[in-house]
């Protein structure tokens, strides 16, 4: 007795609750509000906190953004969970598009990946000429390198420029090879303590803000070039997927007004992404 | 120990000039928090009392599950929930993902084991006290269950702020399916990692601060009532 009338309450109860929230969450399909899964690199940098009030006042559109590595982002547009995806693992992207999850791939913006380390520098790699050459001497001396481990695009690339070293540290996962399992930000606050080597974009680099006695060791090889790129998820695949309100966030921010506005955004008097896409 | 200072001053500094954006966050957090505390309550409370007042088939076993489920990892329940209510799975039409709404999801189901643990365990040996009083008296049941609680409701306090505190202080569940959106689901905890990331130590610790300090004024307002009303009631 006692139960089902209280099983009775509970179930009217939950029904109330359920619908009232359901009710509500239909009403914002009219709006123009977009989610954009994206990368722990472009949120740590400060670049949407300034790029998005301006796509809200010059276009209307509302761009709410989920921070993700690159893998994770793209298996959540894969899920429908996202509107628009902007992210830096070329390969990845282009395997999204035709996969058909995506309608075209973009060129946005880009800058470039550099080796931090401590500046004593332990295993030399400022001498180096190439990144390859770096990383073999971290290698050899068995300094302390930090991975992601997050199928990151920062973790894709590193794993590329291992492999083009010939050689996977993977065997050495928990010994000089240490992987964090995390974002940028947090992987550097890793470095940071165990004063170790790690592969960082430049963005989270200089927005970083506790950097102690770390530093830029090696920078400006061409393998270390960082494209951001930008696709609207596939509304054929998912009807929900807000196309329109997308493809007006991503016009502006291939048109000239985005183009500069990432131009503009400074930090420390340095420019973080340098945009560069075709039109 | 100066990082720890300049946090503490940088604490106080975003109170006492009332920071916009903080109390976006602070008001999101406790929303977030009291609703699922709510919601859990009107779950945890009737269940918990059928669980200590009757007997049926399966009780113990269910008992068990509930003091397990107090242990579940934030993360855990964070991925459930995603994978219930993404677009992919059963409840995607809805379009929940990444709203608060979301977010109030996973913490009744991190509340509710806590709060109806703690019921069962204060109803189970109020019952035992004043079971034959109880029966001599020959009430029916419903007026038995009030009695009990309204005894007991000084304990219950407790047990919801026990829930309260799960609520207010998991990171791993809320990251996961509020996603962290500025202005929309970005809460204290929320916060606090993600400038931990950004390796601002010191704003992390002090937004840290400051959800200890909101948490104290729940706590506060929650003694001074009980105080209240067991003074009125000697």
């Amino acid at each position: 007795m006692i139960n089902r009338s209280i099983v009775r309450t509970l179930g009217f109860a939950t029904v109330l609750v359920v619908g009232g929230y359901v009710s509500g969450s239909y009403a914002d399909e009219t709006t123009s509000e977009i989610t954009l899964a994206s990368t722990t690199s472009t949120q740590n940098s400060g670049l949407f906190d300034y790029l998005l009030p301006l796509v809200k006042k010059q276009t209307g559109v509302e761009v709410h953004v989920v921070a993700v590595g690159t893998g994770a982002a793209l298996k959540l547009a894969r899920n429908g969970d996202a509107d628009v995806l902007m992210v830096h693992h070329k390969t990845s992207e282009e395997k999204f598009v035709s996969d058909g999850y995506g309608v075209k791939r973009f060129d946005v913006m880009y800058n470039d990946f550099v080796l931090v380390g401590p500046d004593s520098d332990p295993a030399q790699v400022k001498e180096t000429a190439t990144v390859v050459e770096a990383l073999n001497k971290i290698k050899t001396k068995q300094a302390i390198f930090l991975s992601r481990g997050d199928d990151s695009g920062t973790n894709k690339r590193e794993l590329e420029l291992w492999e083009a070293n010939g050689s996977t540290p993977k065997s050495a996962s928990g010994e000089w090879y240490r992987e964090t399992g995390s974002g940028m930000g947090a992987t550097l606050n890793t470095v940071v303590a165990m004063q170790g080597y790690t592969l960082s974009d430049r963005a989270t680099w200089i927005s970083y803000k506790n950097k102690q006695n770390m530093e830029i060791l090696f920078e400006g090889d061409k393998r270390l070039f960082n494209q951001y790129g930008v696709i609207v998820v596939n509304p054929e695949k998912f009807p929900h997927i807000k196309a329109k309100s997308a493809e007006i966030f991503v016009n502006w921010i291939l048109s000239s007004e985005g183009q500069d506005a990432i131009a503009g955004y400074q930090l420390s008097g340095e420019q973080l992404f340098i945009p560069n896409a075709m039109n | 120990m100066n990082d720890l200072w300049q946090a503490f001053f940088k604490a106080i500094s975003l109170v006492v000039t009332f920071d916009d954006k903080l109390l976006e966050i602070v008001f999101l957090s406790l929303r977030l928090s009291l609703s699922a505390v709510g919601i859990a309550l009107l779950i945890a409370l009737p269940l918990g009392a059928v669980l200590a007042l009757t007997k049926f088939p399966g009780r113990r076993i269910l008992v068990i599950v509930i003091n397990v489920f107090m242990g579940l990892p934030p993360v855990v329940v964070g991925l459930f929930v995603y994978l219930l209510l993404s677009r992919s799975g059963p409840f995607g039409v809805f379009g929940l993902l990444f709203t608060p709404t979301a977010m109030i999801i996973a913490q009744v189901i991190l509340v509710v084991p806590i709060v109806t643990a703690i019921t069962r365990q204060v109803l189970e040996e109020l019952h035992l006290e004043y079971d034959e009083l109880l029966r001599s008296l020959d009430v029916p049941w419903y007026r038995k269950v009030t009695a009990l609680v309204w005894d007991a409701r000084f304990s219950l306090t407790t047990a919801a702020l026990a829930g309260f505190g799960r609520a207010i202080s998991e990171v791993g569940a809320v990251m996961i399916v509020g996603g962290n959106i500025d202005h929309l689901t970005r809460v204290m905890t929320t916060a606090i990692a993600l400038e931990a990331r950004k390796g601002d130590l010191v704003m992390a610790l002090a937004l840290g601060l400051v959800l200890l300090t909101v948490a104290l004024g729940i706590n506060l307002f929650a003694y001074s009532i009980t105080e209240t009303v067991k003074r009125r009631h000697q």
